[in-house]
């Protein structure tokens, strides 16, 4: 049934990247049980710019969970206090009347603040660019069916593909770490035929430039499982770490062959 | 304007093939002389994007989002049509092109259709290469299924995720030519302007999202592959950022625009529910084929809990309608008959806009557990987001815009009327007809951006001298930062009372209420006269704090809901002068006597293609005929 | 450049090498970790002896002095010395890379997966360091043991925790040795890439297990000695 709550929000307000941010408390009045919480933003923006204010700025797309856009720690956990739901699907009956809603950027040295609640999620294209594909040019594939794929590994890997790029795992993790994403892309990749190519100098590269992002190093906590909104597993960690042993041990720099005639 | 198709003569299975060997060269070291801008990074730019680098152009993509990971083609969920006949039971290419043509009401233009159809197939195997992991069948091959109404299994899919799978494949192919330095990434830019020198298409204008710089990029050719503009409904299925900016400004720079009334309401949205409402959730349409949709036969049962209504109460208005497909009818046929009951007052839910969709007997015969198997999901999502249970109570559905065939025109190379000028997937208007079928839009998007432009574009680009384009200083690029710069200024200077959202809300409630679902000509000319009056207050009472030297999300609002509120305006003129009902246009004049849709093939079997003509001043409506020499012209029915 | 703008990755190697990667410093957490762990099992059974008094005890001490010559001990000194070195080193590079990576904090921050025993590795690990050098001093060099007989270990032992404040350090010693080992046996096979569903449950359950016996033992020698079952 829908119900109205009156709330308190104290929400982090930053000009810009290089200046300095602080919390702000703003009353969000009279707002329905049925609204997402993106939305409850949006009717305290349009009451903001009604009163010349600059409205809080929050980065949000598909608002249907899956673009990975949306990016708010509420109360102090990524994406609010759902399991396995983004912000743009966590709605308002999971508040009460009377509720002081704290809402946070993403906090990694990795995802500067741009303003507001906005971050730059940069790094993790970079870490995809680094690696996190198959080198296969258009038009040069076999037949689709000439690979068959155990059901079991082509689940297992949309399991893992399954990832939005949110980065809910960096935001929860006590180390900032990005870990559970490049596994997931290590996993989704690694578990399949098609990446085995690649399989070790990827996970090598991978690695090579999550840390050249300054992200944090994994120390086994689950922090990212529990806030992952698409479920990924911790298993996934645990198999990057597998094949970025196995790469490290057998590593040998690219033979260079004579050039042709 | 002379809208020239450049479709192939000859046999329809060869004119794909004489065309790409018509098509001129471009030598392979002289490539990278020739620089591409593509706007836009979902698949069929990101497919583009990353296959123009493969080939050696050099390549500058752009992006309103933080990734091009984000593109709404992320959102699809059921999947992509291609005529493998993996499964024995009849497809081939003249199939899948025959029910495309079909699909789409006969108002698309067959050459590109047949194309479409023949390239479904190297897309497939082009997306299983790249690892997206398809759902397979215990032997470790491809499962199908059928999908949309279709009556082969071509539809291959992964989990509800396919565009998302797809997305990230073709991202990932985007990435590793940025990686490579192929590709130079411009995300949170947002295209402002299209820079035309003679006629030709020589760059853009970009805003930087993040810092407010305007920047100019020049180069030999420009890609939009922006999507489509169904978010004209305010209320819609695309994403928030969703927006026509890109196709609009090149429409006001020369390119026509054609079949813009042609939208897509998709029938099984989850319903509205108040007037902070900002999006409409999909719930996929494989629901329909175990859930029973009804509504109350008398009104006073409406406001009942639905468990309470009697069987010999309740009117399962499309068993009813169409025996043989049922629940299985299509988009348009489906969202029709949704409003119509509701029209009569039979709606269900708080707003009485919604009719159920009921998995009760399907429960009781499969068993809840098998439900949940197949479903399980999207039974999830609906309770995550309404906080009911489909398991116990029936969901409640209700039409939303969610797709739109019209767009740019493009000929056969998918060239626009400004020379240098393509535009891919959703933007442009060429593949689906009237009326697009479920799984063929992931398909139109790849097939445009692997497998269409890379031919296509090296035969424009080899009749242009490499080397030629113009200097950032060219007195063209300066006049388009100076437009982009004053409007920017306009629109900050106006210090209104009402938000950008306020207007983009009145405007979707006119477009939904007369050029949606059903359209008449006192509506729509009641519509021309209403929206008008909207740009008019827009711009005399918009208010957009902040300025133009920041990240301002306001900003970005209005200036979509400025283009928005314009394109509503063309899209009722255009529905109002296509006196036929076809796919998605349905004009109520024009139907059957059992309420279904009429076409008019005498008058109406054409393309509409709207010319600017300037601020104030009426467009210029153009035709490019539509021959059926394959498919023959004949009604669809469902019955 | 502007923020948004997407750098082109640097060609190449990317990787800085093993040791310095974040995964390979888990790694080498893990290893020494496990040679630990190890020890401290061995220790721990070792240590049955004193309940069968000071002839089985002393002899035991013996043996480890003289096996292989004495080599042997010196071995197993070098080995523990170097793991516990790199153990630490690991520890500290991977906690200021984990500091720096979150310059600003959370205002509120409610944790969801992580233990306290996760939570307080660092802690634990340095009263563990602290617990070391003291243990050394105590029952290998005697310097800070009221009544230390070289070479009679089973009486150093008695008359060691017959002091409380030093029995009860040992206590609370061995609980931070017990919250350390419950993560740390378990994240091993974590770092070390031992993830499998049918095998989840018993990774816990190995490391719950062990933590109990090793802790519980060792406790039960300070007890036993302060309520005179060993004396």
């Amino acid at each position: 049934m829908e119900k109205h709550l009156n709330l308190t929000l104290q929400v982090w307000r930053q000009k810009d990247a290089t200046s300095e941010g602080t919390f702000v408390e703003y009353a969000a009045k009279h707002i329905s049980t049925e609204m997402s919480f993106l939305e409850m933003l949006d009717v305290v923006n349009e009451d903001l710019i009604h009163k010349g204010e600059d409205p809080i700025a929050f980065d949000h797309d598909c608002r249907e969970g899956i673009c990975g856009m949306c990016s708010m720690v509420i109360n102090g956990r990524p994406h609010g206090p759902k399991e396995r739901t983004t912000t743009c699907q966590l709605h308002m009956r999971s508040f009460s009347d009377g509720d002081t809603i704290t809402i946070e950027p993403w906090r990694a040295k990795p995802f500067p603040v741009l303003k507001d609640l906005i971050v730059d999620r940069g790094a993790f294209d970079r870490i995809i660019a680094a690696g996190g594909f198959v080198s296969v040019p258009t038009g040069s594939p076999q037949d689709a069916n000439a690979l068959p794929i155990p059901k079991l590994n082509a689940d297992l890997a949309m399991d893992a593909a399954a990832c939005i790029g949110c980065g809910a795992c960096v935001a929860a993790c006590p180390n900032a770490s990005a870990m559970l994403f490049l596994s997931a892309k290590v996993s989704h990749l690694g578990l399949l035929p098609q990446g085995q190519p690649e399989r070790y100098s990827r996970v090598r590269d991978m690695v090579g430039q999550m840390d050249a992002e300054a992200f944090g190093t994994c120390t086994n906590h689950g922090e990212c499982e529990a806030a992952c909104p698409k479920g990924i597993t911790l298993e996934t960690i645990a198999r990057m770490n597998r094949d970025y042993i196995k790469a490290s041990l057998t590593y040998r720099p690219e033979a260079v062959g004579g050039a042709a005639g | 304007m002379e809208l020239i198709s450049r479709t192939p003569d000859g046999p329809i299975e060869k004119s794909w093939d004489k065309h790409r060997f018509d098509l001129k060269l471009v030598n392979p070291s002289n490539k990278r002389k020739y620089k591409i801008l593509v706007v836009g990074s979902g698949l069929a730019g990101a497919a583009a994007a990353a296959t123009l680098a493969e080939l050696g152009y050099e390549v500058e993509c752009f992006a309103y989002q933080d990734s091009p990971r984000r593109a709404h083609s992320i959102a699809a969920q059921g999947g992509i049509n291609a005529a493998k006949n993996y499964q024995n039971d009849g497809d081939s290419i003249f199939r899948l092109f025959y029910d495309t043509v079909k699909g789409g009401d006969f108002r698309a233009r067959e050459a590109n259709v047949y194309r479409l159809a023949q390239v479904s197939v190297n897309i497939i195997d082009q997306c299983v290469a790249q690892g997206v992991p398809f759902a397979r069948e215990y032997g470790g091959l491809l499962d199908n299924r059928s999908f949309g109404g279709a009556q082969v299994s071509r539809t291959f899919y992964a989990r509800g995720q396919t565009g998302q799978q797809l997305l990230l494949g073709a991202y990932q192919a985007l990435e590793r030519q940025i990686g490579l330095g192929k590709v130079k990434m411009f995300n949170r830019h947002e295209m402002q302007e299209l820079i035309v020198v003679d006629g030709v298409a020589k760059g853009i204008i970009v805003r930087d999202m993040v810092s407010g710089k305007v920047t100019s990029h020049t180069a030999d050719a420009v890609c939009l592959a922006t999507g489509g503009y169904g978010n004209v409904f305010y209320l819609s299925t695309n994403a928030k950022g969703c927006n026509a900016t890109a196709v609009w400004r090149a429409y006001k720079k020369g390119a026509a625009f054609a079949n813009p009334c042609y939208t897509q309401i998709h029938p099984t949205c989850i319903p509205v529910t108040g007037d902070h409402q900002s999006k409409l959730t999909l719930m996929s349409e494989s629901l329909r084929n175990d859930g029973r949709i009804w509504v109350p036969k008398k009104k006073e049962d409406c406001g009942k809990p639905a468990n309470q209504i009697p069987e010999e109460d309740r009117d399962y208005y499309l068993e009813r309608k169409y025996p043989s497909f049922g629940n299985l009818a299509p988009r348009d046929v489906s969202s029709r008959a949704a409003k119509q009951v509701c029209d009569e007052g039979r709606g269900v839910g708080p707003t009485r806009l919604g009719v159920y969709l009921d998995f009760s007997d399907a429960i009781k015969r499969l068993g809840a557990k098998k439900i949940e198997e197949k479903y399980g999901n999207l039974f999830e999502m609906y309770e995550r987001i309404t906080d009911e249970n489909p398991y116990e109570v029936p969901m409640r559905i209700f039409p939303a815009s969610h797709y739109t065939m019209g767009g740019l025109w493009v000929d056969y190379n998918l060239m626009s009327t400004i020379p240098g000028l393509f535009v891919l997937g959703e933007a442009n208007f060429s593949d689906h007809g009237a009326n697009r079928l479920g799984a063929s839009a992931l398909m139109q998007g790849l097939a445009d951006g692997y497998f269409v432009i890379p031919y296509t574009i090296g035969g424009y680009l080899a009749g242009i001298k490499p080397g030629t384009r113009i200097s950032a200083e060219d007195p063209a690029v300066k006049a388009a930062e100076q437009s982009v710069a004053e409007r920017t200024q306009r629109l900050i200077s106006i210090g209104g009372k009402q938000t950008p959202t306020h207007f983009h809300r009145e405007l979707g409630k006119v477009m939904w209420e007369h050029c949606g679902m059903g359209r008449t000509e006192a509506g729509l000319k009641k519509a021309l006269e209403i929206i008008p009056q909207i740009r008019e207050q827009f711009w005399k009472d918009v208010c957009v704090p902040g300025s133009g030297q920041e990240l301002n999300q306001s900003l970005e609002m209005a200036g979509r809901v400025a283009d928005f509120i314009e394109i509503g305006e063309l899209m009722c003129r255009d529905a109002l002068e296509r006196r036929e009902s076809c796919g998605g246009h349905f004009r109520e004049e024009w139907q059957t006597e059992e309420g279904e849709a009429r076409r008019d093939d005498e008058n109406f079997c054409h393309v509409a293609a709207w010319e600017y003509k300037g601020e104030g001043n009426t467009p210029q409506r153009h035709i490019e005929s539509l021959k059926f020499e394959n498919v023959h012209l004949a009604t669809r029915s469902y019955k | 450049m502007s923020v948004a703008e997407q750098s082109i990755a640097g060609a190449g190697d990317r990787s800085p090498g093993f040791m310095a990667s974040s995964v390979g410093r888990k790694v080498v957490m893990a290893l020494t970790g496990v040679v630990l762990w190890g020890f401290v099992t061995v220790h721990m059974l070792g240590n049955l002896t004193s309940y069968m008094g000071a002839e089985a005890m002393n002899h035991y001490a013996e043996f480890l002095h003289t096996m292989i010559h004495g080599m042997g001990i010196w071995v197993f000194r070098t080995v523990l010395l170097v793991a516990v070195l790199m153990h630490i080193w690991a520890a500290l590079s991977l906690t200021l890379s984990n500091q720096a990576a979150r310059p600003v904090g959370y205002r509120e921050k409610q944790n969801q997966a992580a233990t306290w025993s996760s939570r307080t590795m660092r802690w634990t690990g340095v009263i563990l360091g602290i617990f070391i050098v003291f243990h050394l001093l105590h029952l290998t060099l005697g310097t800070v043991h009221p009544d230390f007989i070289k070479g009679n270990a089973y009486h150093n032992f008695v008359t060691g925790f017959q002091v409380p404040w030093v029995a009860a350090f040992y206590i609370v010693a061995q609980l931070c040795l017990g919250l350390h080992m419950w993560h740390g046996v378990w994240s091993f096979t974590q770092s070390l890439g031992w993830a499998h569903p049918r095998y989840n449950a018993l990774r816990r359950n190995f490391a719950t297990g062990l933590t109990v016996l090793v802790v519980g033992v060792n406790i039960s020698y300070p007890i036993a000695v302060l309520t005179g079952i060993i004396h």
